[in-house]
């Protein structure tokens, strides 16, 4: 028993650092004194001072949190939505129809479906007169287009994990469907809709191609206005933004558990063997 | 539940921090009885003085000023793209309009071909007259119709002195020269990349013959075995850390890479000859907005103050009299950056008439890309 | 409401929460479709042809290799069964790296989970052009690795610019793609089946095979499917780590795409859509799994 107690940490701190090590040069990097990132010269906070002064930067920012928060909610909620609706289709081609359309955002190629995307938003666009197709509306639609197969992947296998007699149970008890599926249900699939909801901000965080070819005037966001600087050089104030939205994140993510504690105390004496 | 509300907040919170970063497109506040205008600007990443380093903010000041002459508030909206084909995309799409934009010269060739820009007013660009005639009447736009120019370039050799030999630091043959293989960089795109290699060739660089695209097909794949990566904006950081001694880019970069280079590293640079020059220039797309806001903010970009502070940020050399001929902008720049950037030709028109790079016809953009393919997948 | 009617409603309530997503599909997905087959099936002038369609079978390279020997290749397959190789050999060390390490968190304290599983997804925050670059710090000759080797007097290795480079950076990405489908799923295993067959006498491994394993299947299918269909058209990763040595399926779309040739660009991709669509396809038939559909 000690020994793969043993295993099992070594292993997971294992994982753990390959999936940190770039964020370890991220944060070294970001105090560089040079422009480069590559070779270290001195220390120095100068990026973190250029970040702060950097006013498009930050909007961009902000752009890209508000349209990220913007599209994996309503990803979210449409796709569980979905995923429930799914499971319960009974004749095989809408299942499979289904099934196609929604792999398709997955499949193609983001240069692909940014221009197809494009494409469309003038096509309607024209047809309303519209000098500018685009705008923080169009990037939203896509955002939202992308994220939802990811959504729903998530979702319906915690879905076909459930089972079905709870809600019926809970029916069965006096509740309506409608709160059979709130108390009942999704409570039981909560784990797949959390992991689809992270899933869809991290897509959404990052994405530029599907996010250039939909963007209107004036709204651009982090990922594309990083990828424009290649042109010249990406230089450590893009590091030092990295870094500070990690520890952002990182001190969240101790507040949230602490929250988190107070929850589980109570749990923990119950479920006491 | 309570883990929902936890990320919630946790985003909030996030927000609030950017939004205490202040809003970049925050133009005049306040209720103005004058309606405030648009301008939207479409130009290449990191390609203007943005206040990042101590640099002047052209675009902020550019709302300033022209709210002080005009008495009218300005907005502008400053989008940027990464190369010439995403700009041609979104533009030729008719997806976004935009009122100024600064493409390189085939690509206004081309642009000026399928009716894409609009001709400009010089009555309303006085400051024109600053930039040297030898930049007017480009073949792009020979008649000085659709473009002004902003910057130019030339592309050169960078190369590590403490790798390379002093003797073989010329022409081409360096980027061939098997001493240092596995030491090159080449262009990871089809044009440059051919370019180096017809350069080197004594080929035209627009010519349509298929055997000489062959030719300088031939010629790359001899290259290949000893090119260490195919790179764009990854130049920086291989020369920059040693990863690589040998490599082709525009003279302007060389100077990001020679502040940030590590001790072990001694860049210099040259000019091969022939070699490819380039000029980005402003324009007016068709689908712009309000011509003259347009025509005034090219008019601004080409006066003293921003046209310098311009020059200083990009690094590029500029083709405006009130730049290169500034007393303190040369101090600035220092005597190497001088003499690398304005090289002092005696000709420019002549050599970049010849040189350059033009709109390829269809077939023939198509057959350099079949042979890049064939280039890359062996 | 009887018990009958509320089964009724709640059934016909579940199939309307389809309504919405329906809806958005047909207009943000299945529209769009048909612009992507419009510019594969037309030529410049836009009439139809299908031209650009035969091109992706039939266009052959005579290809040098650095030793000289020419040899001719189907160019397009060639590029798509390359990237394919690259998409499936990375998927396949991501499932091995990533299920035993779903599985470990979801044994562990439900606190512990908790800060595992958003520790686990931290890093796909930063953006993804900058951790391409800080690995290329530490994957290059003169890089983080090569250092630490040095100053160890270990003989320097090569990682960037190979195959292995950017199989490492698509593990990196997708890897969180991974873990997350099969944890959620193993989360809420029922851990009553494991002890009642370690009860009726079943191995650690037993258990690990005929129970943990085929429950588990419904979250490796959804990660599997989320990890080798993207990265198949990947070609950033393969740019910057494979030092532009790896000239994939999303680096051909770009390019003919930067040579203007949007209607052959939109044929690979159609093309390309077709062949993922059926294999997937396929991959239900033969699993008995449907990969989004109900039981």
């Amino acid at each position: 028993m000690k020994k793969t107690n043993r295993f099992s940490h070594l292993y997971t701190a294992l994982i753990f650092a390959f999936l940190f090590a770039p964020i370890a040069i991220l944060v070294v990097f970001s105090f560089n004194e040079a422009k480069s990132l590559s070779v270290f010269s001195r220390a120095s906070v100068k990026w973190y001072r250029e970040l702060f002064r950097d006013s498009v930067t930050l909007a961009s920012l902000k752009n890209t949190l508000i349209l990220a928060v913007a599209a994996s909610l309503i990803s979210t909620v449409m796709g569980t939505a979905a995923a429930v609706g799914i499971n319960k289709l009974r004749r095989k081609w809408l299942s499979a129809a289904m099934d196609t359309v929604t792999n398709i955002p997955m499949v193609n190629p983001d240069i692909i479906t940014g221009i197809s995307l494009m494409l469309m938003f003038v096509f309607v666009g024209r047809f309303f007169g519209l000098a500018t197709s685009l705008s923080f509306w169009t990037m939203l639609i896509a955002h939202i287009t992308f994220c939802l197969p990811y959504v729903i992947l998530q979702v319906l296998p915690k879905l076909r994990q459930m089972d079905p007699s709870l809600p019926e149970a809970a029916m069965d008890l006096g509740c309506t469907p409608m709160r059979a599926f709130f108390k009942a249900e999704l409570p039981e699939i909560m784990p797949g809709v959390i992991t689809g909801l992270i899933m869809a901000f991290t897509l959404s965080l990052d994405d530029f191609v599907i996010s250039y070819f939909t963007q209107g005037n004036g709204f651009q966001t982090l990922p594309i206005r990083i990828y424009n600087m290649t042109k010249k050089t990406v230089t450590p104030k893009m590091y030092a933004l990295a870094t500070i939205i990690f520890f952002v994140i990182l001190t969240l993510l101790l507040v949230t558990n602490l929250i988190g504690d107070e929850d589980a105390a109570p749990k923990k004496r119950k479920t006491r063997r | 539940m309570k883990k929902f509300a936890a990320i919630l907040i946790s985003l909030c919170l996030l927000l609030s921090l950017a939004a205490c970063g202040g809003s970049g497109t925050a133009g005049s506040s306040g209720s103005a009885a004058p309606k405030r205008l648009t301008l939207n600007v479409y130009n290449w990443g990191e390609y203007i003085s943005d206040g990042s380093e101590d640099s002047m903010d052209v675009v902020r000041e550019f709302e300033t000023w022209y709210e002080e002459n005009y008495g009218t508030p300005v907005r502008v909206n400053y989008d940027t793209y990464a190369s010439n084909e995403d700009m041609y995309a979104k533009l030729k799409s008719g997806a976004v309009s935009y009122d100024v934009v600064i493409p390189s010269d085939y690509m206004i060739a081309r642009m000026i071909d399928e009716d894409m820009l609009l001709p400009l007013d010089w009555g309303n660009i006085p400051n024109s007259e600053f930039v040297s005639d030898d930049f007017k009447s480009l073949y792009y736009d020979p008649d000085n119709v659709y473009s002004i120019p902003y910057t130019y370039g030339v592309v050169g050799v960078i190369y590590d002195a403490n790798i390379v030999d002093e003797a073989d630091a010329q022409g081409w043959d360096l980027m061939w020269n098997d001493k240092y293989a596995g030491n090159i960089l080449q262009f990871n795109n089809p044009r440059d990349a051919f370019g180096t290699a017809m350069y080197k060739l004594g080929i035209d660089v627009n010519t349509t013959d298929p055997a000489d695209w062959q030719r300088a097909l031939d010629e790359l794949t001899a290259q290949r075995p000893l090119v260490k990566s195919w790179v764009m904006d990854e130049i920086y950081n291989m020369m920059e850390s040693g990863e690589a001694a040998i490599g082709a880019y525009y003279a302007g970069d060389y100077f990001t890479m020679l502040d940030a280079q590590a001790d072990s590293v001694d860049l210099r640079f040259y000019y091969p000859d022939p070699t490819n020059y380039f000029v980005d220039a402003m324009c007016i797309p068709a689908s712009c907005q309000n011509k003259e806001l347009a025509e005034a903010f090219i008019n601004y970009m080409l006066s003293e103050e921003p046209a310098i502070a311009n020059a200083e940020y990009i690094y590029y050399a500029s083709p405006n009299r009130l730049v290169y001929e500034n007393e303190e902008y040369i101090e600035e720049m220092g005597e190497e950056a001088i003499e690398i950037l304005y090289p002092g030709l005696e000709n420019f028109q002549e050599a970049y008439n010849a040189y350059a790079y033009r709109n390829l016809d269809p077939e023939t953009l198509d057959r350099l890309n079949t042979l890049w393919e064939t280039l890359k997948i062996s | 409401m009887s018990r009958a009617e509320k089964r009724q409603t709640a059934a016909a309530m579940q199939r309307a929460a389809l309504a919405p997503y329906t809806v958005w599909a047909v207009v943000f997905i299945v529209v769009p479709l048909f612009f992507i087959a419009y510019y594969a099936f037309t030529d410049d002038n836009f009439a139809f042809t299908t031209r650009h369609i035969v091109r992706f079978f039939t266009a052959t390279s005579e290809v040098v290799t650095d030793a000289g020997a020419v040899r001719e290749v189907r160019t397009y397959l060639l590029i798509f069964f390359r990237s394919l190789k690259l998409a499936v050999i990375s998927t396949i060390i991501c499932l091995l790296m990533g299920y035993p390490f779903a599985y470990l968190i979801s044994r562990a304290s439900d606190r512990a989970q908790k800060t595992m599983i958003t520790l686990i997804m931290v890093p796909m925050w930063m953006n993804f052009l900058i951790r391409t670059y800080a690995w290329m710090t530490i994957l290059q000759d003169t890089g983080l690795i090569n250092s630490l080797f040095g100053a160890l007097r270990l003989p320097t290795v090569h990682i960037i610019g190979t195959e292995g480079a950017v199989v490492i950076g698509m593990v990196y990405d997708y890897l969180p793609y991974m873990i997350l489908p099969i944890y959620s799923v193993m989360a809420k295993m029922d851990v009553k089946l494991l002890e009642a067959a370690r009860d009726l006498g079943c191995s650690s491994a037993g258990v690990l095979r005929r129970v943990v394993l085929p429950l588990s299947m419904p979250g490796v299918i959804s990660g599997i499917t989320m990890v080798l269909i993207p990265s198949i058209s990947t070609f950033y990763i393969s740019q910057k780590l494979g030092n532009g040595k790896f000239y994939l399926i999303g680096d051909a779309i770009e390019s003919q795409y930067a040579a203007n040739n949007l209607h052959f660009a939109a044929a690979i991709a159609f093309i390309f859509m077709v062949i993922l669509l059926a294999g997937m396809a396929l991959m239900r038939r033969l699993t008995g799994q449907r990969i989004y559909g109900g039981a």
